[in-house]
């Protein structure tokens, strides 16, 4: 089988300001037709000193650092926890119609029915999935969900009369989640999963108290494993006065499978571009929806919307609202995008779209699993994470396996994370690669394991193929050089 | 589905490997009591084309769909985008791509970043600037944060109350659970932060001061600097109207500490708000302290130039519940419009531009005073500015916009309430003085 | 990382459980870090330090050392105010991971008391802990 990965031509391209020359410009200055008014000159600066170019010289420039990336488009992105699933080019299309992408957000509800029509309908949607009967679109990302539930779970104790001052966090949660938890005032108290590499009941019961204000739970969790027993754990957390945020991150395994709102979470955060498809744009923009139950919508930050007669509107008047978190509304393009996902898939493509996620994961999971250490050999949702133990006698480890797949022409899955396991290699292939992808990323990784035991130097001096070899990224931080 | 690519002999043949009976048994790790009993009840799926009539149809409903004369500001701006902007963000190498933490196969991402980084730092006149933030109001909040966990005694930070009225609840929303104190400092009858209030503050960690501010004007951010110092506490300044630093000076030449802003001028479409480009910046004391990714220049292992994300150990996935901010993504396709629009624009073209949303400004001004406006305040402005409208125009305006598509200032009442008939008009380049005559025959008829 | 029989471990200083060491010098103390501690967190990229002036509490958290991909608290091995700080860290921070009891050195401290010192581990104690 050919593995897709090959070296072709390669341009080199220096920064900008080396191609500079002073007198060019790349745009069209628009003609004025109005007398010019020169500002006191006290007030005004030397011009920024940005580069100056052609159109053509900024096209070359952009277009070749566009070459030197990889990404969907161009090949399997197995990132676990990341869902790198298919960017439909319909929704571009979408979010780019002039009556969305020229709106302004103080145009007034009433010229702005469109926005507000489709903001409302994908609050429905997202509550529908979930299973809960509110949901906020404001949060630009999802550590930014993660912010605002929290935020509202501070405001309900704070609402109850006695605040707490700690939060149960599993080890097998999302890397942002103590950090979130700490901007609300709150103390992290790390939970260990038992031996299944899920929540165990009585380790909970034992944690949790009267001065704790809840737990943070990601379901499925960062070893692709479903927690099972989290009714139990959301009763034993309630029972003490407590609340469940559930980190939805990871929604894309069980959609129409069960809804969170159904098993006793309180708070949970979607991520428009994991789950519903919106491009990651090489960092951003994101966009991380909160839903809630119904004791927590008070709380909601604002504006909400509310539908009246057939029309919508904006309103602020939330007495026990936490805030605001966003300037405007929060990532309008981006919901757009998720929104056109939403519909061109249905009730049973989202389903299908979920069980053939946990497909391809446990179709990996079997295939590879005589290849590399497994630590948790059970059936898993939608990723599973292996360990570099079976090459570590070749001396070579999970980055140097990274590293040679990137020469087959495949991004290497999640290294190092989740930290429950040592040297982690975590693959989500998600339900858009096709069994003939699958089979070849599989073939590369056989190879790997094989040229590890071989010809190991291969893989420590890996990659090879791409525009630049391994980065000192020691001397990046000892002398941190941020711009040119 | 079309983005489902499995067959029926793929799934049988996968499921064969699993030892799974079908789909539906891939789940037996989930007790069937927590299985959803209620299923999905969404809309049945559309085709492409009836996604198209229903989004068009959607989106006529929104005054956006015609062309339309905007008059409007407050944080989100109307300026012309050059073609190559969103052609070039547009391909697939940069929007499609993940977080760049293989750097060897993410020099496009990294190098844009890098590049986006450098010219932020001109633009502002700072040490050093971060991969970008969600908008200028989460920005601001997290300079709060940082100046308040940099001072030791102090925990109160004193904000104008012309910051963008959005951006303070934002402050107020992040700082409130950690018990930290906001102190509005008021405005003067000139429409700027009245400085005297503020020297008269104490227990200050930290300063913010916006200019442009909301109502337009431009502050006096070099006084401020020394009342900032005076106090020992850190000086933030913020924006909303990022091309305004193509004309003004610089707030790292009038002494900001650190600087908090929105983008969206720099390339990008109002969108309904969002996402538009957080922009976050310092001087090179505060590098350290800053929140969210930063791109460095470093070499590879044959000593060729390359980039990689670094400065990791202040993020929330190293330093967790320690980490002074819980941000992950930055707006990175944004940044890379930024940068584009940037480096398209140039030295030349940027000022050249912000000296065209100045003149315009200043032409609206005076023509609807000449139309009966009241001037507000006497001071510099860049391109918005605040006017007292004569009895009747709310209704006028409504008129404008239904009639001939112009959307004409935005009435400030509901930002501060002593403000009854005032508006905040704004002009950019994209305003042509025909579209502003006519609009001033309409209210004078 | 390296085994413990392949560290530098020097008897003229005394150790703490979380692995800095102190000595004293006139009536001064200098604190570092272990050869233990350098090893295991790699290549050190910045030491984030105190300023003169500060007092600290025996045990107290007084800085941390960074590698590229995680933190380290320090901790002082005895309560003081601290009176030098290695200024040539912030240009060089390798030195601690070159010649950690050298020029790798971290702060100097006037000792609240230096009684304290006693409660810290020898070379023998130390090593023992180490290999568990």
């Amino acid at each position: 089988m050919t593995q897709p990965g090959t070296s072709g031509l390669i341009f080199n391209e220096p920064e900008l300001w080396e191609k500079s020359r002073e007198g060019r410009c790349g745009i069209s200055i628009p003609k004025s037709d109005v007398p010019r008014a020169d500002l006191d000159p006290a007030l005004t600066g030397d011009a920024p000193k940005l580069p100056q170019l052609s159109e053509l010289d900024v096209v070359r420039h952009f277009t070749r650092l566009s070459q030197w990336n990889f990404c969907i488009d161009s090949g399997m992105y197995p990132l676990g926890s990341c869902t790198m699933k298919y960017n439909p080019k319909t929704n571009e299309v979408q979010a780019a119609r002039k009556g969305f992408a020229a709106a302004h957000p103080l145009a007034g509800d009433e010229f702005s029915q469109g926005a507000l029509k489709l903001m409302y309908e994908l609050e429905q949607l997202l509550g529908q999935i979930t299973g809960f009967p509110a949901v906020t679109l404001q949060p630009a990302a999802g550590a930014h969900g993660e912010l605002t539930g929290m935020l509202m779970i501070h405001a309900w104790h704070a609402k109850q009369g006695k605040q707490r001052s700690k939060i149960l966090i599993p080890d097998t949660a999302h890397g942002t989640n103590p950090a979130s938890a700490t901007l609300c005032g709150y103390r992290s108290v790390n939970i260990k999963s038992g031996s299944k590499g899920i929540l165990e009941p009585r380790t909970i019961a034992e944690a949790m108290d009267e001065d704790t204000a809840g737990i943070m739970i990601t379901n499925p969790n960062t070893l692709g494993l479903f927690e099972e027993n989290i009714k139990e754990v959301c009763d034993i957390v309630h029972a003490k006065g407590g609340l469940v945020y559930g980190d939805g991150a990871n929604m894309n395994a069980v959609m129409g499978i069960i809804k969170p709102g159904e098993l006793g979470i309180d708070v949970l955060h979607l991520n428009l571009h994991k789950t519903f498809s919106t491009p990651h744009g090489g960092g951003g923009p994101g966009s991380g929806p909160v839903a809630v139950t119904r004791d927590l919508t008070p709380f909601l930050p604002v504006p909400r919307i509310e539908k009246k007669n057939g029309t919508y509107a904006f309103i602020t008047n939330f007495p026990d609202t936490i805030g605001r978190m966003h300037t405007f509304y929060g990532h309008f393009g981006v919901m757009v995008r998720a929104f056109a996902y939403i519909l061109s898939m249905g009730s049973d493509g989202l389903k299908r779209a979920s069980q053939l996620a946990v497909l391809n994961a446990n179709y990996i999971k079997e295939s590879l699993k005589t290849t590399l250490d497994l630590p948790y050999d059970r059936p898993c949702m939608h990723e599973c994470v292996f360990t570099d133990k079976s090459v570590q006698e070749y001396h070579i480890s999970t980055m140097d396996m990274a590293k040679r797949l990137l020469d087959y022409g495949f991004h290497p899955p999640t290294v190092y994370f989740p930290l429950v396991v040592d040297a982690a290699f975590m693959v989500e292939p998600t339900e858009t690669e096709s069994k003939d992808d699958l089979d070849q990323f599989i073939a590369a990784v056989k190879a790997i394991v094989k040229e590890a035991a071989s010809t190991p130097e291969l893989l420590k001096s890996a990659p090879h193929l791409p525009k630049v070899t391994r980065l000192d990224e020691v001397a990046a931080a000892r002398k941190p050089c941020l711009k040119g | 589905m079309r983005y489902l690519p499995h067959t029926r002999q793929d799934i049988d043949q996968m499921l064969a490997v699993t030892g799974h009976d079908g789909l539906d048994q891939l789940f037996e790790t989930i007790p069937d009591s927590a299985k959803t009993k209620t299923g999905l009840n969404l809309p049945d799926p559309l085709s492409e084309w009836d996604l198209n009539a229903t989004m068009e149809a959607l989106c006529s409903q929104n005054a956006a769909c015609r062309s339309y004369t905007c008059l409007m500001g407050a944080g989100s701006y109307d300026h012309h985008i050059p073609a190559i902007v969103p052609y070039l963000v547009s391909r697939s190498e940069f929007m499609t791509a993940y977080t760049p933490y293989q750097p060897e196969v993410s020099q496009g991402t990294l190098q844009g970043i890098y590049e986006f980084q450098t010219m932020v730092t001109a633009l502002l006149g700072m040490d050093v600037a971060t991969a970008s933030h969600y908008d200028g109001g989460t920005a601001l909040a997290e300079c709060a944060l940082i100046a308040l966990h940099k001072s030791k005694k102090a925990n109160k930070i004193a904000v104008s109350s012309l910051v963008h009225p959005s951006h303070r609840q934002i402050m107020k929303t992040y700082l409130h659970p950690s018990g930290y104190e906001m102190v509005d400092i008021p405005a003067d009858k000139n429409g700027l932060t009245d400085a005297k209030a503020f020297k008269a503050m104490d227990g200050i960690a930290g300063v913010a001061v916006q200019s442009p501010n909301f109502l337009g004007n431009i502050e006096d951010l070099g006084h401020f600097k020394a009342c900032a110092d005076e106090k020992n506490c850190v000086f933030i300044t913020s924006f909303t109207e990022a091309l305004a630093y193509g004309l003004l000076k610089s707030p790292g030449c009038l002494g900001a500490d650190l600087v908090a802003g929105e983008g969206q001028s720099l390339g990008m479409a109002k969108n309904f708000g969002g996402p538009g480009l957080g922009l976050l910046a310092g001087t090179q004391k505060m590098m350290r302290n800053l929140p969210g990714r930063f791109v460095g220049k470093t070499t590879d292992s044959n000593g060729r130039r390359g980039y990689v994300l670094t400065l990791a150990t202040r993020e929330q996935h190293i330093r967790r519940e320690k980490a002074s901010s819980n941000i992950c993504s930055n707006n990175g396709l944004n940044a890379m419009t930024a940068a584009i629009y940037m480096a398209a624009a140039g030295k030349n073209g940027i000022r050249e531009i912000a000296r065209l949303n100045h003149d315009k400004a200043v032409y609206l001004k005076n023509i609807l005073v000449g139309a009966g406006f009241e001037s507000v305040y006497d001071g510099a402005f860049f391109n918005e500015f605040v006017l007292k409208a004569p009895a009747g125009f709310a209704a006028r305006r409504r008129e404008l916009a239904e009639k001939h598509n112009l959307f004409a200032g935005i009435c400030l009442e509901l930002y501060y309430p002593d403000m009854a008939d005032h508006y905040l008009f704004c002009a950019t380049e994209t305003v042509s003085g025909q579209a502003m005559d006519l609009l001033a025959k309409e209210l004078k008829s | 990382m390296k085994a413990i029989e392949a560290l530098n471990f020097p008897s003229d200083v005394k150790y703490t459980d979380d692995h800095e060491w102190a000595k004293i010098e006139g009536d001064l103390v200098s604190v570092g870090i272990s050869d233990y501690a350098q090893d295991q967190l790699g290549e050190i990229v910045f030491v984030e330090m105190p300023e003169i002036g500060d007092t600290f509490g025996q045990g107290d958290e007084f800085g941390s050392v960074e590698s590229v991909k995680a933190v380290s608290e320090i901790f002082l091995p005895i309560a003081g105010e601290i009176v030098g700080v290695n200024s040539e860290l912030e240009d060089a921070p390798e030195l601690v991971n070159t010649d950690c009891y050298g020029k790798g050195w971290l702060v100097k401290i006037k000792p609240a008391d230096l009684s304290q010192m006693d409660s810290l581990k020898d070379q023998a104690a130390y090593l023992e802990m180490l290999k568990g």
